[in-house]
């Protein structure tokens, strides 16, 4: 992976503070801890969607953020794609209206990386594409969600809590998937997780923070709790 | 108080008399849309191809005027109030500073303030000598005030806070979220507005609308002080009403208007309330 590296301060109106730094190289990161340890905070400040108030983000070559100067690269710019936890598949959208909200946006150069076709077979989505959202079931929501992140071509992918709310059935199914997805695409991801086994399925280097400040860090192979 | 009326009715007469070149231009549109060929006359808003017989026989030529001219004035109320109450809904919708009760009192003055109230001052900012009347009669030739544009206006600022209200409503049921996602996925603000946040806010918008055309339909107060109630210029139902029923047999008379403006009422509040049903049905699916 091209290097990440991440430092923010954020105070929350009810007195909670996150205040954290980690730099990861490898391909899949698991930031893992328990629910309001602001985990999904980190991933908004990744994406552009929460502005820290003290805080410098870097994703290989370019610096997304940077407070002591004043850069904040807009949202849209980015290129980094998110899954969100709840999915937040556009209502008014079919499956496939969905998936191609973020291929049509892409920069042009990025065309040819990420393919609708390969997207669709690797996801199995197939059947799904006249479907509309509120017709989906848990697992499928979640496949077009990362389908839609895919296609926008990120140069990093976020996923939020990607098996919470699923059965232990559909999280060994829904995990393959994006295992394939990284595997095919070898786009960098960074998951949170409040479950350890569901990070450890994925990831290859674990950081664990508590109370908004790292606790502990390293390879996911070595990594007890 | 009537022969103060008739006088100023007389007055608006002639000045309406004047301000024949402002029609020109705004006609010139209606026909293109509606292909309408007099323009002169009041603005008809509705082609009858053949229908003049069977509504001859059911209202006069003065009532029909009433109604055709109400219906064209609602229309523009609201056509011309979408493009501000749209961005404004939104902003009220989005916006979370504490400073915004400012902007939401102004926005709901004229719901509380007496219709006529609203009307004077906006006939002191639109008459030939206002701020903003004068300059429009000087370097435009639009004439506002004894105009169906008064009319509009007036109706259009009256009904104003309803549409607003509505429509903020449809947009605070827009999962903010929403946007976010769009934004991860290359959308500009501008994009996103127009690909989620409308789109999903669309029935809002459209019973909103529904809302402000009813309400406009049956302004009267703003109309009257700024419009005037010129038969066949400026006479709406509500106007054509009141003038009726200050002639002798003019409360019995008046009753085929009063039954339009209830079914015109009733139509577009179950429109309204259709749409608005449907949004959360939808929502709670």
């Amino acid at each position: 992976m091209s290097q990440l590296s991440f430092r923010a301060s954020h105070f929350y109106p009810g007195g909670f503070r996150l205040d954290l730094s980690f730099r990861t190289t490898r391909l899949v990161t698991a930031i893992f801890g328990p629910s309001g340890s602001g985990k999904t905070t980190i991933l908004e400040i990744l994406a552009g969607l929460k502005h820290p108030r003290e805080g410098f983000v870097q994703l290989a070559d370019r610096v997304l953020v940077d407070t002591a100067s004043g850069l904040f690269v807009p949202v849209q710019q980015r290129g980094v794609g998110m899954v969100f936890q709840d999915q937040l598949l556009f209502p008014h959208y079919s499956v496939q209206g969905n998936l191609r909200f973020g291929e049509r946006r892409r920069r042009r150069s990025l065309n040819g990386r990420v393919t609708f076709e390969r997207v669709v077979e690797v996801l199995e989505l197939n059947g799904l594409l006249a479907r509309h959202p509120r017709n989906l079931s848990g697992g499928e929501r979640q496949r077009v969600a990362l389908g839609r992140a895919l296609l926008s071509s990120p140069d990093l992918l976020l996923l939020d809590e990607p098996l919470t709310g699923l059965d232990e059935e559909l999280k060994t199914r829904v995990l393959d998937y994006i295992r394939r997805a990284i595997r095919e695409w070898r786009i960098p991801t960074l998951l949170v997780a409040h479950d350890f086994f569901e990070v450890k399925r994925l990831a290859d280097w674990v950081i664990s923070i508590r109370d908004g400040g790292l606790e502990r860090e390293g390879p996911a192979e070595e990594f007890k709790v | 108080m009537g022969e103060g009326r008739s006088q100023t009715n007389r007055e608006a007469q002639t000045d309406a008399g004047k301000s024949l070149p402002t029609p020109v231009l705004w006609f010139s549109r209606s026909q293109l849309i509606f292909g309408v060929q007099s323009w002169n006359s009041s603005p008809r808003c509705i082609p009858r191809p053949g229908s003049e017989k069977i509504v001859g026989q059911m209202f006069t030529a003065e009532e029909w005027e009433a109604i055709e001219l109400s219906l064209w004035v609602a229309t523009w109320a609201v056509v011309a109030s979408l493009p501000l109450a749209i961005p404004l809904g939104y902003f009220l919708a989005r916006w979370k500073r504490p400073s915004k009760w400012l902007i939401e009192t102004a926005v709901n003055l004229p719901l509380v303030l007496p219709p006529v109230v609203t009307g004077y001052i906006l006939l002191v900012l639109f008459g030939s000598q206002g701020g903003l009347g004068g300059p429009l009669e000087h370097w435009l030739g639009i004439h506002i005030a004894f105009s169906w544009i008064g009319a509009a206006l007036a109706a259009g600022v009256v009904s104003f806070p309803l549409m607003v209200r509505t429509i903020r409503i449809a947009f605070s049921g827009v999962d903010e979220r929403l946007e976010g996602v769009a934004r991860t996925l290359g959308s500009g603000p501008l994009d996103t507005f127009l690909s989620v946040s409308l789109p999903l806010a669309f029935r809002g918008v459209l019973a909103g609308s529904m809302l402000a055309f009813a309400r406009s339909l049956g302004e009267f107060g703003a109309t009257i002080m700024l419009a005037g109630n010129i038969p066949g210029r400026t006479q709406t139902i509500p106007t054509a009403v009141f003038s009726l029923v200050q002639t002798p047999g003019g409360v019995s008379r008046s009753g085929r208007l009063v039954l339009v403006s209830v079914l015109l009422a009733c139509l577009t509040l179950a429109v309204s309330e259709i749409l608005e049903r449907r949004r959360q049905r939808r929502e709670s699916a």
